[in-house]
Order: structure tokens, then C-alpha cells, then sequence
């Protein structure tokens, strides 16, 4: 039990955050974190040496957290498949370079609400992929492995998820610099 | 090499180091297309900027309240 409790110490962070990123909704997230922890203790014996512990903690916490999605929206079957056939993105329409920095306009609480409210609007499906790839470091492989797809489907998920939220942080850096420009012509 | 070539390997240029003869024509394109470049550099933004801000952070309070739910759940299986 103090070896798992260890284990929990040090996963919990990128657990609650990949429960987030899938969920979107606090609550639903805290109990992701609390019965993914639970069913791998409970299947520790099953765990097989052969994969990280880290990577099959994910996997189950990613079903957990797509069972939760779907409880919420009642019945409504929600996979990682859901709305990934979208045009959205493939080819990049806001072509205006973000200049200066928009890392320099906004605070960090201010950029974190921007990161969060975009992120948002993404498929499930293209979330859970940018958020293994790109948030927690996953290789390819094992982001394929951890979700069952595989390595051309997590490619092309990951490149229409980056696209649609370059297009999306896009239209908020804009506003900001049009903003910014009326402000400067009072 | 069109822009919807070069799209089909931004992966390649963000990820991971792009062999030779692919990377000369990449590069080749870039220097003619200034909505490519912006696309490879407001992707790569895009993606420092998810890795550098923790936009879901776990409260400490919540941390250990989580931490004892999971450890009382764990002693009754």
C-alpha cells in the first residue's frame, strides 16, 4: 500500500490533467483521478512489465474518463472517433504572424483561460491526442498504444489538433492586437 | 513542393530532426512562402505555449483530499 500511495504521489498531477483535458469539467475530473487510481490498484496484477506503469495508468485513466463524457451527456456514445472527420483546420486560414509575442500581452492567468477556453472547443478525440503528445511528452507510439489507434490515425489527429488550435489561439491574438489598435486611435 | 505538400510534413519539422534531402526541400519552399513560414512558426508557438502554462492545475487542498479517497477506496478492496 506505501509503495502504491508513492505511485499515486507521483502520477496524480499528470492524471488530473489528462482527466481535464478529456472531461472539461472539475468534478468529473477529481473522480477520474479517483477511480483510475483505484482500478490499477486493484489490477496491479495485472500489469505486465513490458509497458511503463506510467502509459497503462493513462490508458486506464483515459477510459475512465471517456466513460465519465459520455455519463454526462447522457447516453450519447462518446469515443475518441467522435467529430474527427472535420475540415476544421486542415488548411490554415489566419495567416497573420503573432507579433509581438503574445506570450508578452497577456498574464499567465489570462493566457491559462485563453489555453483552456480553446482547447475546449476541440473534438475529444483531438484533445486527448495533443494533451498525451504535446502536454505530457508521450511518444507517438505509445499514444497509439495507450489509445488503441494507430500510428498514421494518432499523426493525423495530432497534426489537425495543432492546426485547429493554431487557428483558434490565432483569432484571440487578433482581437487582442485590434483591440489594442482602437485603443491607441482614441 | 506546394503548400499542401509541406503541410503533410510540418509534423516532420516539428518533431523530430528531418533527413537531408527531405529538409532541403522544406526549406526550399519556406523561402517562397510566407504563409507557410507562419504556419510552422505559430504551430510551433502553439505548441510551447500549451507546454510551458499548467492550465489545469491540482490545489494542493485537492491533491490531499484525492490522496485520502483513494487511500480509504484502496483499503476496502
Amino acid at each position: 500500500m506505501e509503495a502504491f500511495e508513492k505511485l499515486v504521489r507521483q502520477y496524480d498531477r499528470q492524471v488530473f490533467r489528462i482527466a481535464q483535458h478529456i472531461v472539461q469539467n472539475r468534478e468529473d475530473a477529481e473522480d477520474v483521478v479517483q477511480d483510475a487510481f483505484l482500478k490499477a490498484y486493484e489490477k496491479l496484477d495485472q500489469f505486465q512489465g513490458n509497458s511503463k506503469f506510467y502509459t497503462w495508468l493513462v490508458r486506464i485513466a483515459v477510459n475512465e474518463a471517456l466513460m465519465r463524457l459520455r455519463k454526462r451527456r447522457t447516453g450519447r456514445m462518446v469515443s475518441i472517433d467522435e467529430d474527427v472527420e472535420t475540415d476544421e483546420g486542415s488548411m490554415p486560414r489566419d495567416l497573420a504572424d503573432w507579433s509581438p509575442d503574445p506570450e508578452a500581452l497577456y498574464g499567465q492567468s489570462e493566457m491559462a483561460e485563453i489555453l483552456r477556453k480553446t482547447i475546449q472547443g476541440l473534438p475529444p478525440g483531438f484533445r486527448v491526442v495533443f494533451a498525451l503528445r504535446d502536454v505530457e511528452g508521450l511518444s507517438t507510439e505509445e499514444t497509439a498504444e495507450t489509445l488503441g489507434l494507430s500510428i498514421p490515425a494518432v499523426k493525423s489527429r495530432l497534426l489537425r489538433a495543432r492546426l485547429q488550435l493554431r487557428e483558434r489561439l490565432s483569432r484571440y491574438f487578433k482581437r487582442r492586437d485590434q483591440k489594442q489598435a482602437q485603443d491607441g486611435a482614441k | 513542393m506546394t503548400c499542401t505538400e509541406f503541410l503533410a510534413q510540418l509534423d516532420e519539422m516539428l518533431d523530430q530532426p528531418v533527413a537531408a534531402p527531405l529538409r532541403a526541400d522544406l526549406e526550399e519552399h519556406l523561402r517562397g512562402c510566407e504563409h507557410c513560414e507562419i504556419t510552422l512558426n505559430t504551430t510551433r508557438k502553439t505548441i510551447e505555449i500549451y507546454r510551458s502554462h499548467e492550465i489545469y492545475e491540482l490545489p494542493e487542498d485537492l491533491r490531499d483530499r484525492l490522496h485520502r479517497a483513494i487511500r480509504a477506496k484502496c483499503r476496502k478492496c
